[in-house]
């Protein structure tokens, strides 16, 4: 029976019988393939993240060195009973060298000696000299001072040196390796959490570049932006839908949008360059034109998410608020923005992260300029976190590297807060 | 009869008629605001100019304009008159006193026409008036306004950098920039230095964006458009509510960290795996950049194709199952062949993306035009050289300056040219199966 019913079937089962085994492994390696596509996808997140965080972390803590110093009156370059003046002049470095000095005689020579003073940042003379013109009577007296680490000094307490890899190769000599481990045994180095990064500017030194002109020139710019793209798109987004007729300009109108939502970002910043600060005269390097340029870019953005969120609107409430006899603008501002705003305001917010971490276009209107003053306002010359991370990735100084890393943590943590705002927005819309 | 008095004999409510008093004082004294601010300093130059001596104004154009940015300096103080001649600083105080008039007029006909305004629009003010309709009407031409922006924006692109472009052109021909093999935009300063005209042929530029570009439409589409499949496929709705939003995580970071990454991590990267194979790579190698880009635009692949995929109706993918045949042939023999035009429309999306890239490749990219196919060595890009050629100080009548603006030109209509393309075949292919 059974060999009947086997050479009964069709030579064409026989070959497809045959084929099925091939035909489900290679099934099978079809699935992985998308697998792996997937997973490739979350390895490349993966790296970019940790790579980030990794080389960030660090710059978040800061080491300080502590030395006892001598206020010479003689050696400050000041009197027994100076008067303020000459305090606020009087040379503090030489009594933080002599400290060192006094602390290692073994640096001679003058390379030996430069290689000694560069374990303390350049900040320690204003530490002492804030401390000296708040208490005069330290004149003469000794005290023990927590003073910043040079970058350099500090990249080696932080464990970034290998004191294996040949000297030559290495910012760090083998010298300050020998003094830095000796005043690490003494307790006289301390890590703390590294607060000139968010209360300075920028910087020539790494342990004393900051974020907080950036961020204040972010802030600024983004205000411009949102001033000028918020109500602009929504008030587009409401005349598309709302009261445009069909005819050939409401159609122009309509490519345009779409069409500028796909221009490289680049080209608004030579709009901005030519139009806005070559024609108009606008200040350079200044938050008021960045703003207006992003605003121009985010635009697109706005107006079409805002668009989406009116046609959500359930035509029940139009005609209602139209059969009581409302105007139509009446029944789009009293009853149709309030009911589409959380759409709005989501397609908004997301917009404004574009336009917080965009960079090319405000290099070119030149908001690349290096800034230690935080901006008092939207016309003084400012950067954006965004510029102030490509400049500081540009830099050759190594200590900046870090300092980039943490720079990203902190946009893309604005980001985060951003985009999370605009998903708890919609999801608070969606349960309406 | 009507009744005399009262709200009910108005024709509109009382804060119409209100709104309306106040649109007429704001709106055309603002728009004259606007408009002064747009030419003070235009008719300024004008008038300053005019009051110089003959031999002065006879000078060329850009000393004239440096001659006159010295006077303005002057004027408000940000230089001293050291640095000047005697007709400066006789201009800088005709400066002064032109600016200073100019300001107490701009401040009287503003409060006039805002007056006048508020004076017309109170006369018109009867019961009968229909002033809903009439500030409705002028509110809808705001509106109007407001998205005829979008219009404006694209001319304004199109006119600067059309503008600045044919002054380019004026200097250096259309034929050496379309079709001359080699890019070094270094001028000299004084005209007859030897080796005085740097030479401005496009063609190595263009090779080195679509080389970087190539390299990561080559990592993009393939693993984008596998992710897609997968996820509209096989996952199943868990892990794809869980996994599309964790990928496109990938499109909201900055490309300024992209470039971070690419220069700092990957290009190293590259270059010592490249040197422990025995391969020469550059350390700005367009392999790095474009890879890194590549990434960027996985997420950008991945949802247009999602979108596609998901547009081939159901009826084809059953039929080809129930003609016994397995899914990942389903999928390669007829929802790719029918979701192909989208497809296409999409990478070429994705492809005007990676061609106006900036950061990336500005950080991981080289600057030096180099004709060549290799993706280990260095290339430049166009953006590069848009930024590298104008950030820091410019002057608007170098071709160095101008070069740029000639190449955001090629740069607008390249990716407006892809984009026009790419929607048109995806709208096409929608229709298809609607």
């Amino acid at each position: 029976m059974n060999s009947m019913n086997e050479s009964s079937r069709s030579s064409t089962t026989i070959a497809i019988q045959a084929s099925l085994k091939k035909r489900y492994a290679r099934e099978r390696r079809f699935q992985w393939y998308g697998r792996i596509a997937v997973l490739t996808g979350f390895v490349f997140l993966f790296i970019l993240l940790a790579d980030i965080v990794v080389k960030g972390t660090p710059a978040f803590t800061q080491h300080f060195i502590k030395l006892d110093i001598d206020f010479n009156a003689q050696e400050m370059g000041v009197g027994q009973t100076p008067s303020t003046g000459e305090l606020a002049a009087a040379d503090y470095s030489a009594v933080v060298k002599s400290s060192l000095r006094e602390m290692f005689p073994d640096a001679k020579g003058r390379s030996e000696k430069k290689a000694l003073y560069r374990l303390i940042s350049i900040r320690a003379e204003y530490t002492l000299r804030d401390m000296v013109l708040e208490n005069p009577a330290l004149i003469g007296t000794r005290a023990e001072v927590w003073l910043l680490a040079h970058s350099e000094a500090g990249s080696y307490l932080k464990g970034q040196v290998d004191p294996a890899t040949p000297e030559s190769d290495r910012r760090v000599k083998d010298m300050q390796i020998a003094w830095l481990d000796t005043l690490a045994q003494a307790g006289r180095t301390e890590s703390r959490f590294n607060t000139t990064f968010f209360l300075s500017g920028d910087s020539r030194e790494p342990e004393l570049a900051g974020i907080k002109a950036a961020l204040y020139g972010s802030f600024y710019t983004l205000l411009v932006t949102f001033c000028l793209a918020f109500p602009i798109g929504v008030m587009a987004a409401i005349y598309l839908e709302e009261f445009a007729p069909r005819n050939r300009l409401t159609d122009l109108i309509e490519i345009n949008i779409n069409n500028l939502a796909a221009v490289p970002s680049i080209v608004f910043g030579l709009l901005g360059l030519a139009v806005f600060i070559n024609f108009f005269e606008l200040p350079r390097s200044a938050p008021l034109v960045g703003g207006i340029v992003l605003s121009l870019m985010t635009l697109p953005t706005i107006i079409i998410t805002s668009r989406a969120a009116i046609q959500a609107v359930s035509p029940s409430i139009h005609e209602a608020a139209l059969g009581v006899g409302a105007s139509k603008l009446q029944t789009v501002f009293h009853h149709v923005l309030p009911v589409a705003m959380p759409g709005v305001l989501t397609g908004s917010i997301i917009g404004m992260a574009q336009a917080l971490g965009e960079t090319a276009p405000l290099l070119m209107i030149g908001m690349v300029a290096f800034i230690m003053d935080v901006p008092a306002g939207v016309t003084d010359p400012s950067t954006v976190l965004p510029v102030q991370i490509y400049l500081w990735a540009d830099s050759p100084e190594r200590g900046f590297t870090e300092k980039t890393s943490a720079a990203i943590m902190v946009l893309m943590a604005f980001l985060i807060l951003m985009n999370g705002l605009a998903v708890y927005l919609r999801k608070r819309f969606e349960l309406k | 009869m009507r009744q005399e008095g009262g709200l009910a004999s108005l024709h509109s409510l009382p804060n119409h008629y209100g709104y309306m008093a106040a649109v007429w004082a704001a709106l055309p004294a603002i728009l004259v605001l606007l408009l002064w601010m747009a030419f003070e300093s235009s008719i300024l130059h004008r008038l300053v100019i005019a009051q110089l001596p003959q031999n002065v104004q006879e000078m060329p154009a850009d000393e004239l304009g440096l001659y006159y940015n010295q006077i303005r300096g002057f004027a408000s103080g940000a230089i001293d008159s050291a640095q000047l001649d005697r007709s400066q600083i006789e201009a800088a105080e005709y400066y002064s006193r032109v600016a200073a008039s100019f300001s107490q007029l701009k401040a009287v006909i503003v409060v006039l026409v805002a007056v006048i305004g508020t004076l017309l629009a109170l006369r018109r003010v009867t019961p009968l008036f229909r002033a809903r309709n009439h500030v409705e009407k002028i509110f809808e031409w705001l509106l109007f306004g407001c998205s005829f922006i979008a219009v404006l924006t694209t001319l304004g692109i199109v006119l600067s950098v059309m503008f600045e472009a044919i002054r380019f052109f004026q200097i250096i021909p259309l034929q050496d920039f379309l079709f001359g093999l080699q890019w070094s935009p270094q001028m000299a300063i004084r005209a007859n230095q030897v080796a005085a005209s740097g030479s401005f042929g496009f063609v190595p530029l263009l090779l080195g964006t679509l080389l970087i570009s190539l390299v990561a439409l080559l990592i993009a589409v393939p693993i984008g458009l596998m992710s897609a499949i997968y996820l509209s496929e096989y996952a199943s709705r868990n892990f794809r509510a869980i996994t599309k939003p964790v990928l496109e995580i990938l499109a909201g970071v900055p490309t300024v960290v992209y470039g971070f990454f690419a220069a700092l991590t990957v290009a190293p990267f590259i270059r010592d795996l490249g040197e422990s194979l025995g391969l020469n790579v550059a350390s700005e190698s367009a392999l790095a950049a474009g890879l890194v880009m590549g990434i960027m635009i996985i997420p950008f692949v991945m949802s247009l194709s999602d979108d596609i995929i998901n547009a081939v109706p159901v009826s084809l993918r059953e039929a080809s199952l129930g003609m016994g045949a397995t899914m990942n042939e389903t999928i390669r023999k007829v929802v790719l062949p029918a979701a192909l035009p989208g497809i296409v429309g999409g990478v070429l999306l994705a492809a005007s993306r990676a061609i106006g890239e900036t950061m990336i490749v500005v950080m991981a990219a080289g600057l030096s035009a180099k004709l060549t196919i290799n993706p280990l060595e260095a290339v430049t890009t166009i953006t590069v050289q848009i930024v590298t050629l104008l950030v820091g100080d410019q002057e608007f009548d170098n071709p160095k300056t101008l070069a740029a603006f000639a190449l955001g030109l090629v740069l607008f209509f390249v990716t407006l040219l892809l984009n026009f393309i790419a929607l048109h075949v995806v709208r096409k292919y929608r229709e298809q199966y609607e």
